[in-house]
């Protein structure tokens, strides 16, 4: 909305502050001044002003014009505010008014009409031609700019007929069912009972509150005009403007709630301007009011106001004077209120017409600190009362996240949603993913049942961009049951593509599973638990995820429940999705993770004996899995034991020492004892019984 | 040469300075270059950078110590220009000695660069939001967390928002399939603000309270630049006896310069949100020219960066039915909130939001 500094200035001709600075002010307020461009000077060499961009909140309909920010100019400074001059010329009393009938009074709280003949219809000149240039407003003709001006000037939608077109007095009734009018912007309305129309006693001529008539709209061959101006329901404004898909200024204010004494003086005030160019007042103003809109509107009751309430809302200020009761009542008349005194340091407030916003004590409250302004009050802190609560789930995340970060996994946000097939394939539990109603695109159907979809979209992201080396979690919600309940569960995805060496133990190619055993392995570890397992299924058991590869996949199950799930990325996704190399991806279930809680570690005593290590080779079928080997072991049940690991494997090939279908296994396993050291005879006998241990599993000594 | 005289200085204008300071250079390089052995480096080292009686001290307690007041900023400048000058020089006059000397057979290479195990990077939302998060936890806030999707009770009703809002249009909020048969206010949708945890926590836990609320958040905007469905915020309530205004900026003042540094400025501006009641904008004083005006401030010198308010009494009142401790006759309160994506933009210089949620490692690798 533009606003001229001049228009302002008429209004509240004691403004001593120079235009930027009536902005700074105005904006501090919270009448914000977007832009203040200086205008030049006219002709004669007098300063045009400023034209200011101004932002104003959409509770501030009273705010969205030239007088309504002139009393916001007038408050700040207090200085006087001018009145509107709405006084017309001296007209014969003895014609007759135009007849007006409400038929619809709980849509139209209030119609005003007046009638003018002998009008002339022109250009418009003067201070209305000026300030249009100066607006970069489009002129009509002076009639129509007339409305224009005053809606300008003061916020009242208005409007004016050809008289002579109107056939009758004028009736605000609702539309007839399937009642039709063709509107000034030329198309033509289907009209239902819920729209509301002003009406001659043939024919619907406007559609209150939103657009006139077509057929009665002022021409240059109009001579005699009737000029409405009115209050129409706001609700009814906004259903009927919704509608019909037309938002106009007038129905922009109606719907907000236009100013219910407003409605006389902006007749007027358009009349004033039309009789400017010629014609003559035919009789008095039609003026109708339904009592119970006024009741709502301008007679409102009066609310209380205690001056000690501003204080405990608003607290100190700067100065260390605090708000005084007299500086209350000097900023909430200006605005327009009405205080009379009701008992120590309390009044009673008569609220403003314009000023629907302010209902509640509060809202007078936030007035005198608006005011008052914001800044001019102290910077002090509460005392701290209470105490802090840790989450439960806080520092489990924390732990989690800084544990991947340690592990060299980056943190990823990834689409809170995701497509029907692809939560067809990643539901942990088929069936129960839930579907927006209104969503952003088609990818994005759904609500993530799991975190991968994204996952796999950002692995995808970066090897369509030559990016080959990529490790990156993320943690966030995942969501599951019906459109009638959602749940949302914490969850993690891992995803781990590119460079990754193998080892003495595994061949290049399957390092990024161990790694991602690795890193689960790790988090897992941050959480008490009594076991915690790994194991996979064959690929027509039916329990593998669609989205993993058979044999390059597992599950974690901890304490009985099933943790996570991680692998190779299915050759089916791969090709779904362009994957030019293999990616791994794994997803943790927090929710049962959280179950446990973190580890506390306990320091125990360190041996003080030497460790002893020894070194078993054996050839096993490939059958025979690690776990087996370790369980092996771990059965034999030896105190002395602290640790067995594997430490290198080679498989077998035909003609070669371990043949094939064999693997070769090198095995350390390092004995040590809290109490003594450890004897030559007690290792043999330990060595023996591992050995046996091993060939009871069909292993085979390497010689 | 230790006891040579140091040259009187005439006058401190840049002519002369410049003069004394050429004349000082050129008898340092003939030194230098006169300086064979080991030994001769040596004493070159001491004669001009020794601690008590190297010349360089010597200039600086005569020259810098005799100066007039207004002399001494220029003078200062080219006394630490020309002993770095001399640092330099005799540090590569060494370094040419110990290179010739030969190296061992099994020396290392040290110019190679270092190896290191890499550590993942933190994702700067994540990391921002956690610091904002830090900042309020160390003034007695509590982390307080709410569901993502909402009913339209806690993310519209209870907060004020009359029933023809325009935030609740499906055009604004994503709303979940199949509600159209609900109560408006059991309608589940995606939460548009972190706001219902405020109700949440209150319906949860008598007065007084102070909460910090980060966390996601959506809304049905189209993605460009700067605007993304998905996005990020921290929300803060505190609730209290005689919680006031001027709380609330002591409050966020405080905050903001202990996220921004202790010479921010903090300012408000009259807001309107349905849930508070006054409502305020604030901005801070442009952290990047300290408010003299730049680009990134569009030279106002203040950036816009969070909405806050006295808590609504109507908030206080919907709470009131599962907590009758929230009387907004007794009690008062305050609530803010900020855009994660913004700030982090803000401070990172992030020029498109998408690609906060694009995974795209050689973006995130920017923050290591
Ligand atoms: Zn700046």
């Amino acid at each position: 909305m533009k606003i001229l500094s001049q228009w302002i200035r008429e209004y509240v001709p004691s403004i001593a502050a120079d235009d930027r600075q009536l902005a700074d002010d105005l904006t501090l307020r919270g009448i914000a001044v977007d832009g203040v461009f200086d205008l030049g000077a006219d002709a004669d060499g007098k300063s045009n002003g400023s034209l200011f961009e101004m932002d104003i909140t959409t509770n501030r309909v009273d705010a969205m014009n030239h007088y309504g920010i002139a009393r916001e100019a007038a408050t700040i400074y207090n200085v006087p505010l001018l009145p509107l001059d709405a006084a017309l010329p001296e007209f014969a009393k003895s014609s007759k008014p135009c007849p007006v009938r409400i038929e619809a009074p709980e849509l139209c709280g209030r119609f005003t009409a007046r009638v003018l003949r002998g009008v002339h219809v022109g250009a418009s000149s003067g201070v209305v031609a000026e300030r249009f240039r100066l607006l970069e407003q489009k002129q009509i003709f002076n009639t129509v700019d007339a409305t224009n001006f005053v809606w300008m000037a003061m916020g009242h939608p208005t409007h004016a007929f050809d008289l002579d077109k109107l056939e009758g007095g004028i009736v605000v009734r609702r539309a007839r069912k399937g009642e039709k009018i063709k509107l000034l912007d030329g198309t033509e309305r289907t009209l239902e009972p819920d729209d509301l129309v002003v009406a001659d006693e043939v024919k619907a001529v406007g559609l209150a509150g939103i657009m006139g008539g077509w057929d009665t709209m002022i021409t240059p061959a109009t001579r005699n005009v009737l000029v409405e101006a009115a209050w129409f329901d706001p609700a009814t404004i906004r259903r009927s403007s919704r509608r019909h898909g037309l938002h106009t200024d007038a129905s922009h204010r109606f719907e907000r709630g236009a100013d219910f004494n407003a409605a006389p003086v902006a007749n007027a005030l358009v009349c004033k301007l039309i009789l400017e160019s010629g014609g003559s007042v035919e009789g008095e103003l039609v003026d109708v009011v339904i009592p119970e809109a006024a009741a709502r509107t301008a007679d409102r009751t009066a609310i209380s106001l205690a001056v000690s309430e501003v204080a405990r809302h608003l607290g100190a200020t700067e100065d260390g004077k605090g708000i005084p009761a007299a500086t209350v009542v000097q900023y909430l008349t200006a605005l327009g209120c009405d205080l009379k005194a009701s008992g120590e340091q309390a009044y009673a407030v008569k609220l403003p017409s314009w000023r629907l916003d302010i209902e509640r004590e509060i809202d007078l409250i936030e007035e005198v600190a608006r005011v008052h302004g914001y800044n001019k009050f102290a910077n002090t802190l509460p005392a701290f009362a209470g105490t802090v609560v840790d989450l439960p789930q806080e520092q489990k995340e924390a732990t989690l996240r800084r544990t991947l970060l340690a592990l060299g996994l980056s943190e990823a946000v990834s689409s809170t949603f995701c497509s029907a097939a692809e939560a067809d394939v990643f539901a942990p539990q088929p069936g129960s993913s839930v579907a927006m109603g209104n969503p952003l695109n088609e990818e994005a159907g759904m609500l993530r049942p799991s975190l991968l979809p994204g996952m796999l979209t950002m692995m995808a992201h970066n090897l369509h961009r030559d990016v080959q080396d990529v490790r990156l979690f993320e943690m966030g919600t995942v969501f599951s049951g019906s459109t009638e309940r959602v749940d949302e569960n914490p969850a993690l995805s891992l995803g781990a593509t590119g460079a990754a060496e193998g080892t003495s133990l595994y061949p290049e190619k399957d390092a990024l599973f161990f790694e991602m055993k690795g890193a689960i392995e790790e988090l897992c570890g941050k959480f008490s638990r009594r076991s915690l397992y790994f194991d996979t299924f064959a690929a027509d058991s039916g329990l593998l995820p669609a989205w993993l590869q058979p044999g390059r996949c597992a599950r974690a199950v901890m304490d009985g429940a099933t943790v996570a799930w991680f692998g190779q990325v299915s050759s089916a996704q791969a090709q779904q999705r362009k994957l030019k190399q293999a990616v791994y991806v794994g997803e943790v279930y927090l929710h049962r993770l959280y179950k446990q809680a973190l580890r506390q570690p306990i320091s125990r005593e360190l041996s003080r004996f030497p460790a002893v290590e020894r070194d078993f080779s054996f050839i096993f079928p490939n059958a025979i899995s690690w776990q087996q080997v370790a369980a092996a072991l771990d059965n034999l049940a030896l105190a002395e034991m602290v640790s067995r690991e594997p430490r290198e494997i080679f498989p077998g090939a035909a003609g070669k020492p371990v043949p094939e279908g064999h693997s070769s296994l090198l095995l350390r396993a390092v004995f040590q004892s809290q109490e003594r050291t450890l004897r030559e005879e007690e290792m043999q006998a330990m060595s023996a019984r591992v050995m046996e241990a091993l060939r009871d599993l069909g292993g085979q000594l390497r010689a | 040469m230790a006891n040579e005289t140091i040259p009187r200085l005439e006058s401190y204008d840049d002519v002369a300075l410049t003069k004394a300071f050429g004349e000082l250079k050129l008898q340092f390089n003939q030194e230098a270059m006169l300086s064979g052995s080991p030994e001769g480096r040596e004493s070159l080292r001491v004669d001009w950078l020794g601690r008590k009686q190297g010349r360089l001290t010597q200039i600086s307690s005569i020259w810098l110590k005799t100066a007039p007041d207004s002399a001494k900023r220029s003078l200062g400048q080219r006394f630490n220009e020309f002993k770095a000058y001399i640092e330099q020089s005799i540090a590569q006059e060494l370094s040419v000695e110990s290179a010739g000397s030969g190296r061992p057979l099994d020396a290392i290479d040290i110019s190679l660069p270092g190896t290191r195990s890499r550590i993942g990077i933190e994702h700067p939302l994540i990391k921002t939001m956690n610091e904002i998060v830090a900042v309020f936890k160390s003034m007695g806030y509590s982390v307080g967390v709410g569901p993502e999707v909402e009913t339209d009770y806690y993310n519209f009703e209870s907060l004020n928002f009359p029933p023809n809002h325009p935030a609740r249009d499906t055009q604004d909020t994503l709303v979940v399939a199949g509600q159209e048969r609900k109560a408006l206010r059991d309608r589940l949708l995606m939460r548009t603000h972190t706001s219902p945890v405020q109700i949440r926590t209150m319906e949860q836990q008598a007065p007084p309270v102070r909460i910090v609320i980060p966390g996601k958040v959506h809304r049905n905007d189209a993605a460009d630049a700067t605007h993304s469905p998905i996005f990020h915020q921290v929300e803060g309530l505190c609730v209290d006896t005689n919680i006031t205004f001027s709380d609330l900026k002591g409050t966020l003042d405080h905050a903001m310069k202990a996220f921004f540094g202790s010479s921010v400025k903090t300012r408000f501006f009259p807001s309107f949100f349905p849930f508070t009641e006054p409502s305020a904008d604030v901005q801070i004083s442009c952290i990047f020219c300290g408010g003299k005006g730049c680009r990134k401030c569009k030279h106002s010198g203040w950036i816009e960066l969070l909405g806050c308010g006295m808590v609504d009494p109507a908030v206080f009142g919907a709470v009131q039915q599962k907590q009758p401790g929230y009387d907004p006759k007794k009690i008062s309160g305050f609530a803010f909130g900020m855009g994660v994506e913004r700030i982090a933009m803000m401070k990172y210089g992030v020029s498109d939001i998408g690609q906060f949620y694009s995974g795209d490692m050689r973006f995130l690798e920017q923050f290591a």
